[in-house]
């Protein structure tokens, strides 16, 4: 075994060592992670996931700054007890329109991947603002400023543009007509046929019920169409994963 | 540090030394403890035959699907199949069974109202409380006043479809016009003093009867002439004491102002139909079933 005697020659020169170890450990990280970039079966093609509405975005802006995923992880994972509490595990797909991905680590509250549409609006309003009003036992602190901050369309085309630079597919419509969407969604009352071809099945609705256009409205639109884009009555997931 | 070619051996030991010399403290170089060699071949040898039996070598366009053939999503369809197939003939009871016959098969209804109260707690608490007794714009269903009917269909039926989502075409549906926009502030105060009389003896006896005469204009198409609701429409019954958003004079005038539109998902969509039927039970047993 002379060959592996010849360890002294690494252990006696630091740098030498130093390289060595270096590529040691990355030959390690390309064959775990590079393979995901390529390999077909990283993220299976999914009917229905579509990116994010100008409101919702705006929405999943405050989800962010709020440290929501703090508390809330949007991961359900294939395990019997989470399916059937939180419904169908979740798809890698369904999060792939996600910059950075709000799969969280820590349950301090409850898996919110599947939250969309599961109470209505005036309840998320009602439970943002003081969550024990309607969950006596949360520890969820209050967020009833939401309601009271306003939001305008500002900025909402170059945050279009910047996930678009990261891959999301917004095409040129949606960048133009981003601030017509963005107010389209939160108001029932206006032309909103156009912004629900371009962002199939997303909620138009006063969300907050305010006539002002609030970080209410948008974070609602957000938790609104959280896991509900794709039809799980139509689309069965590939079984051997 | 002398030659590494050279072997110093230590005298008393006998055992090779590493030719690190230290003030005349040299160190033996004793080999690695059989047991601890083997066992680090053997983690090597059990690693590669791991990456053999379970996915795990990338390629070209997939990855090794391992021998054994396990994915973890077969996995998690087998636990769920197998914890089913454990309550398997009770399930296809259930999901056989009439709603409204349920109570008359002991053993079943047991069985519904406790699989129901797990997916209460886990799916309708959040709005109807983990008790069950609702917070304001959120029905009670501990008791026996019911907007859209206390048997165990009609229970089903609100569960499955909902009331007032935008999901499910057969989910209940009612509307109240906001009188705000149909009728004068002191109009809406006067139709508000006669509900309020309707369940409370400190009414102002002139401004509720002038509201008595609005109500029978306005209201009585939908909540009755005497008031006591309708659950065809979902109108609720304003001559008892229990209310979904409060009954006192300045909520009644919001109300009648602004409107109600209390919204419930559609569960059909959401659950399978044995926890929908399960849940219904559930509901129906809490007291007031009809």
């Amino acid at each position: 075994m002379a060959f592996l005697d010849k360890h002294a020659i690494l252990e006696k020169s630091p740098t030498l060592l130093l390289v060595s170890s270096l590529l040691v450990v990355s030959i390690g990280g390309i064959v775990e992670i590079a393979p995901l970039f390529w390999l077909e079966n990283t993220i299976e093609e999914v009917e229905g996931v579509r990116p994010y509405s100008p409101l919702e975005l705006t929405g999943r802006d405050i989800y962010v700054r709020e440290g929501c995923y703090l508390c809330h992880s949007q991961m359900i994972r294939p395990m019997r007890d989470e399916v059937e509490r939180y419904g169908h595990y979740s798809l890698a797909a369904e999060s792939m329109y996600d910059h950075p991905f709000q799969w969280g680590s820590k349950r301090t509250g409850p898996d919110v991947a599947r939250v969309g549409g599961r109470y209505s609006d005036a309840w998320h309003v009602e439970h943002l603002k003081d969550p024990q009003s309607v969950v006596p036992e949360s520890i969820m602190p209050k967020y009833e400023f939401l309601a009271e901050t306003r939001i305008e369309a500002t900025q909402i085309k170059a945050l279009l543009n910047t996930h678009r630079l990261v891959g999301v597919p917004y095409d040129d419509d949606m960048l133009d007509n981003a601030v017509a969407d963005f107010y389209a969604q939160a108001n029932p009352d206006s032309d909103y046929d156009a912004m629900l071809e371009r962002y199939p099945g997303a909620a138009v609705a006063n969300f907050d019920g305010q006539k002002e256009l609030t970080e209410m409205d948008a974070l609602v639109a957000y938790l609104q169409v959280l896991g509900t884009m794709v039809d799980f009555s139509t689309f069965t997931p590939d079984a051997s994963r | 540090m002398s030659d590494h070619t050279e072997k110093n051996v230590d005298e008393v030991t006998g055992v090779e030394t590493t030719g690190h010399n230290w003030d005349g403290i040299e160190e033996l170089n004793n080999p690695m403890p059989r047991w601890w060699l083997w066992t680090l071949y053997a983690t090597i040898v059990w690693g590669i035959a791991y990456t053999i039996a379970f996915p795990a070598w990338p390629l070209i366009s997939g990855a090794t699907t391992g021998v054994l053939g396990w994915s973890t999503r077969a996995d998690v369809a087998r636990e769920i199949e197998s914890h089913d197939a454990q309550n398997g003939a009770l399930v296809e009871q259930l999901l056989a069974a009439e709603m409204d016959r349920l109570p008359e098969d002991p053993e079943l209804l047991r069985y519904a109202v406790a699989r129901g109260g797990a997916v209460f707690k886990a799916q309708c608490s959040q709005c109807h409380g983990s008790g069950a007794a609702g917070f304001k714009g959120y029905p009670n269903l501990l008791d026996d006043d019911w907007l859209w009917g206390g048997s165990m269909d009609e229970i089903t039926f609100t569960v499955r479809h909902g009331i007032r989502n935008d999901i499910d075409d057969e989910a209940r549906y009612s509307e109240m016009p906001a009188f705000g926009e149909l009728l004068e502030k002191e109009q809406i105060r006067a139709a508000a003093e006669y509900v309020y009389s309707l369940s409370n003896d400190d009414a102002e006896p002139e401004l509720a009867a002038s509201g008595q005469e609005l109500f029978a204009e306005q209201c009585a198409a939908c909540h009755g002439d005497t008031g006591r609701g309708d659950r065809e429409q979902g109108a609720p019954n304003l001559a008892d004491a229990i209310w979904l958003y409060g009954g006192d004079r300045e909520t009644l005038i919001q109300t009648i102002t602004y409107s109600r539109f209390g919204i419930m998902p559609a569960w059909g969509q959401r659950l399978i139909e044995a926890d929908v039927r399960a849940v219904s039970a559930y509901v129906h047993g809490l007291g007031g079933g009809e």
